[in-house]
């Protein structure tokens, strides 16, 4: 990158200006990596630490005993696997729900423009405005009993999908993207006699692959991170999350266990982190950020 | 995939202003229009379902409840009582106080280092992308491990920090035990665990600073500390507003941390927040049109800063 920022170039190509800028650099760098780094190292290595050495004062920095068992104990005592089971199923569950709701929602303000749409839109916009935590209590309420279908959500999946399509961002994401495919694209194949829905399979939906790559990781990331939400609508231990679940129970297992129980309940987000690293940094910044 | 192709061009917009057909038509048009119409509905009807269920209706549930008290099943209008409860709790005026303080807290710490480390970052010419993926590796943990690994590290028995802290010869820290420490620890904990979102969002502003700019503040003989107040913040003002307005609500409406970390209330109720009370009215004490009325004042201070983030992206988007 050759933009110029606040500190111009001739200060820079100085003696003086080289050995200040390689000093703050080692400095920024060497301290993110102490701070942002170095919470994760703690997680991994006490994980590998026996029952004694985990809580011995003075702390070792690198494990002198070496119990990978802990790993498994974790795995076993804790369930790991149903809960990595069951955040999987809720997470992407609500990534079809919305993909699939959200994204006709969005083509259809953006492109068909039904009667009342601008209104609609409002309406879903303005739920952006009420403070989530605030609707907690009475969405918590709606689940128990359902309007029209009189139907108890509690402890099934559809507690976490169906909610989780009302996110207004996400529509307003891809609407704002819809609405910057050329129009005459999209007539052109109407044109040729093709329905909305072709239009939207074979055009609309090629086109916006990068605003579907980040919605889709944001769904993702949503469900996998949320705490308070699955914790009311799951209480039945089988059917928790990952966070819920390790939460529950992490008052009953030694601290060992338990780290290593945060360390594996912390790989998959990483992994997808260090995968998707540029779509999720580039939609963080598209979604606030405009032009 | 690259960036630009995220930011949609205005090609579209200017579609908004062309009037449609519409009117007096004969009945082959109006046949069209109601299946044009049909079709876009259907379209929309799912996710309009699930807002009206899960959203809209809780919305105005939210307002019927806080005037209402349930009695052996049936709703029953109680006026202000709610809020008469909610006022005479001994907690109420502590946890707004706390509530208050872990915002002030927070912006100090997870306003003002976010832009400065974002500065620092941008005139980096080397090792960016390392940085970036460092400070944003924290926002990716599922919040109940990084909750706990805090707690570890805060341990005062084998916690890391107090071994850290005695090696600087500082006091050790009863870091979650003690009333006027216990807000400290979560802010930091907080911080650490959500700063990198800000972070990258100032950093995509700061690369959209014109260099003439900064070129032409020097020419005028500007310092450093005068380029940053003339050039760096006026230039992105804008999205500073906005990332201070969505870090008020969102730290207005801190749950996680102490619920994790403090068990809630904290030492001497020093880390009740307002959102845990709401909590504890409807799932400890079964008394949802407390936790209605709370929630509603709660959503009234918080509007007026909605309201103006509303106003001020819009002015962004002109």
């Amino acid at each position: 990158m050759s933009t110029r920022t606040l500190i111009s170039p001739a200060v820079l190509a100085k003696r003086r200006g080289k050995r200040l800028y390689w000093s703050a650099f080692a400095l920024v760098t060497g301290g993110f990596t102490v701070v942002f780094l170095g919470p994760l190292y703690w997680l991994v290595s006490s994980g590998f630490k026996d029952t004694q050495e985990v809580v011995r004062t003075p702390p070792t920095l690198v494990p002198e005993s070496f119990t990978p068992e802990n790993y498994s104990r974790a795995w076993e005592v804790m369930d790991l696997s149903s809960l990595l089971f069951n955040t999987f199923y809720y997470a992407f569950g609500a990534l079809a729900f919305q993909l699939i709701l959200d994204v006709a929602a969005a083509y259809s303000l953006s492109r068909l423009r039904p009667v009342l749409g601008k209104a609609i839109l409002g309406m879903m916009l303005a739920t952006l405005m009420i403070p989530a935590t605030v609707l907690v209590v009475p969405q918590y309420l709606t689940v128990l009993d359902v309007p029209i279908v009189e139907r108890n959500l509690l402890n099934t999946p559809w507690a976490i999908w169906l909610p989780s399509v009302t996110n207004a961002f996400n529509i307003f994401l891809l609407k704002r993207f819809f609405d910057s495919i050329p129009k005459e694209l999209l007539d052109a194949a109407s044109m040729d006699g093709a329905s909305p829905m072709r239009v939207l399979w074979s055009i609309v939906l090629p086109i916006s692959r990068p605003i579907l790559g980040v919605v889709s990781i944001f769904a993702v990331v949503g469900v996998w991170k949320d705490f308070l939400w699955p914790m009311l609508t799951l209480p039945d231990p089988a059917k928790q999350t990952l966070n819920v679940g390790i939460y529950s129970l992490s008052n009953g297992v030694p601290v060992n266990v338990l780290i290593a129980a945060l360390t594996i309940a912390s790989l998959p987000t990483l992994i997808v982190f260090l995968i998707f690293q540029r779509n999720i940094m580039g939609g963080l910044t598209a979604g606030s950020l405009k032009g | 995939m690259s960036a630009p192709s995220l930011t949609p061009s205005k090609a579209g917009s200017s579609r908004r202003s062309t009037p449609r057909p519409e009117g007096p038509a004969p009945g082959g048009a109006f046949a069209k229009s109601l299946r044009r119409n049909l079709t876009a509905h259907s379209f929309l009807i799912g996710a309009v379902v699930c807002f009206a269920v899960f959203s809209w209706w809780p919305m105005a549930r939210e307002f019927l409840l806080a005037f209402q008290r349930t009695e052996s099943g049936e709703s029953v209008w109680v006026g202000l009582d709610n809020f008469r409860t909610v006022f005479n709790d001994p907690a109420f005026w502590q946890a707004w106080g706390n509530t208050l303080w872990y915002t002030a807290l927070a912006l100090v710490l997870g306003f003002l280092v976010p832009f400065v480390l974002a500065i620092t970052i941008n005139e980096f010419r080397h090792g960016k992308g390392y940085l970036r993926l460092l400070v944003y590796l924290p926002v990716m943990l599922p919040p109940v491990a990084a909750v706990l690994l805090f707690q570890y590290l805060y341990d005062p028995g084998y916690g890391l920090l107090n071994e850290l802290l005695g090696l600087l010869h500082l006091p050790e820290q009863q870091w979650l035990q003690d009333a006027d420490i216990a807000m400290f620890a979560l802010v930091i904990a907080s911080t650490w665990m959500n700063m990198g979102g800000a972070t990258l969002i100032y950093l995509a502003a700061l690369q959209g600073i014109p260099g003439e700019l900064y070129e032409a503040a020097e020419l005028d003989g500007a310092g450093l500390f005068r380029k940053i107040w003339h050039v760096t913040i006026p230039q992105t003002r804008l999205i500073l507003s906005l990332m201070l307005l969505m870090q008020i609500i969102a730290t207005m409406q801190v749950f996680v941390e102490p619920f994790l970390l403090t068990g809630g209330a904290g030492p001497e109720g020093s880390t009740t927040t307002v959102v845990y009370l709401i909590y504890q009215y409807a799932f400890n004490f079964d008394n949802y049109g407390a936790a209605a009325a709370l929630g509603l004042l709660l959503l009234v201070l918080l509007a007026g800063f909605s309201a103006a983030y509303v106003k001020l992206s819009r002015a962004e988007e002109e």
